[in-house]
């Protein structure tokens, strides 16, 4: 125990190892604790930014949904209108066509009507000059007569 | 060991006695009987020889062990540092990483300051420390015996734990304080060094009284200063040494028949469990008392004032 030049010897050694460990051991050592430290903050910070991106992509998704289903609507709702519509135009398309036939079918009736009008006529003065003639039992000069026989006819 | 008195006693004293390597000087005479004819470099063969050496001796087995101990710390953490992953941290440098980040916390919390260069410190203090400390664990006689076996010589003195030689304790203390002298200087200046030694504590104001108390003052703070080194190299060295002295006595029960062995194992499992505690104390204290002085050497009164 006694006190001698061991005593240099350990102070050298000592700040020795104090110096090693200062340059080769202390710096990498912790580098590589901040980096990882840096490492987990920078992970933790990028799982927050996509939760943020996920519930952002969520609700642009919800809002296109929603859109498409109106547009989709619209374009139903447009159909229909459209379908009515083309239903009304044919249905007025229809009754014009009904109309027009109509009167052509009424038209020629009148027609047909006017015609046997005439055909009865003339053949009602024929047979009122064949029964004026029967009665009268005289020959008629039809011709002597015609004014007579047309007065009559138109008044039928 | 040994059974009879007075083998005991210089089973002790064999015990506490380091591998000395110094100069004896001429017409020295030897252990055996030889007188030397001028002086010489050579290894102590008794206590006497290795006192009579004087300071220019070197204790072989603490630089040794120390020095050993202390590059298997470098080698590994050193290792350890270079392959470290920030992706993998493998069980090593978990390990590693669990005691520097542990060093770091503390450091930071009672180092304000900044240096770079003082958690190094506390952490090759801590671990080297708690190495050497680690030696008392092992039975006393395992390594002096081993060593005798190997070189042959039954007398060889070997202490296997630098940490009990209190040239060990108190030349790391010596380097702490020429760090803390060093950092005193170059944070504060020569004369603000001396200013602290001077004008504190007792401090008037006034020139005339400040002159006046000058010697007292520097005494009070010298007798503070010197007593640092000495209070934390001896604390080392006192817990360590009492640590190997137990353990010394208990081997020595050991050799006194069925019932000294069987309570000798006991007693020195008792005792290592124990020291367990004390090697890890002893090294943590050591850190935290050479970073705490490293932070007085750091700290400025002025500043102080400041706060205030």
């Amino acid at each position: 125990m006694n006190i001698n030049l061991t005593l240099i010897g350990q102070s050298i050694t000592f700040l020795f190892f104090v110096w090693f460990c200062w340059k080769f051991v202390w710096p990498p050592l912790l580098g590589v604790m901040k980096e990882r430290e840096q490492k987990i903050a920078d992970g933790l910070a990028d799982a927050e930014h996509a939760q943020k991106d996920l519930e952002l992509a969520k609700r642009k998704a919800a809002e296109q949904l929603k859109e498409a289903k109106d547009q989709a609507n619209e374009i139903i709702d447009g159909a229909n209108k459209r379908a009515n519509q083309i239903l009304d135009e044919a249905k007025q398309a229809a009754q014009s066509e009904g109309d027009r036939l109509k009167i052509a079918a009424k038209a020629e009736i009148d027609q047909e009507v006017n015609r046997a009008k005439e055909q009865l006529r003339s053949r009602v003065a024929d047979l009122s000059v064949l029964g004026a003639e029967k009665i009268l039992a005289v020959n008629i000069d039809a011709k002597a007569h015609n004014d007579l026989i047309d007065k009559l006819a138109a008044e039928l | 060991m040994a059974g009879e008195a007075q083998t005991a006693t210089a089973y002790i004293q064999h015990h506490l006695q380091n591998m000395t390597y110094g100069k004896l000087p001429a017409g020295y005479t030897r252990a055996d009987g030889t007188v030397l004819n001028e002086s010489t470099w050579t290894m102590a063969h008794s206590s006497q020889e290795a006192a009579d050496m004087g300071f220019w001796a070197l204790h072989v087995d603490t630089l040794g062990w120390s020095i050993g101990l202390g590059l298997i710390f470098c080698f590994l953490f050193a290792r350890a540092a270079r392959k470290a992953s920030v992706d993998r941290p493998t069980g090593f440098q978990s390990f590693v990483e669990l005691v520097t980040e542990f060093i770091d916390k503390l450091v930071r919390e009672t180092f304000p300051h900044r240096n770079t260069m003082v958690a190094p410190m506390a952490l090759t203090i801590f671990v080297w420390v708690f190495l050497m400390n680690l030696m008392d664990l092992v039975p006393v006689d395992w390594l002096p015996m081993a060593a005798a076996k190997i070189s042959g010589n039954d007398h060889l003195f070997f202490k296997v734990v630098p940490t009990t030689d209190p040239n060990a304790t108190l030349g790391m203390a010596l380097a702490v304080f020429a760090l803390m002298i060093f950092f005193s200087i170059r944070e504060k200046g020569a004369l603000g060094f001396l200013k602290e030694l001077t004008l504190h504590p007792f401090h008037t104001g006034k020139l005339f009284f400040d002159i006046l108390l000058i010697p007292v003052n520097f005494l009070l703070e010298a007798v503070s200063l010197i007593a640092k080194p000495i209070s934390l190299g001896l604390r080392l060295f006192g817990n360590l040494y009492a640590g190997e002295m137990i353990f010394i006595l208990i081997a020595i029960v050991f050799g006194v028949g069925v019932l000294g062995f069987i309570g000798a194992g006991l007693l020195h499992m008792g005792w290592a469990i124990f020291h367990v505690l004390v090697i890890i104390l002893q090294a943590f204290v050591f850190m935290v008392l050479s970073t705490v002085y490293m932070a007085m050497a750091h700290h400025r009164d002025d500043e102080h004032e400041h706060d205030q």
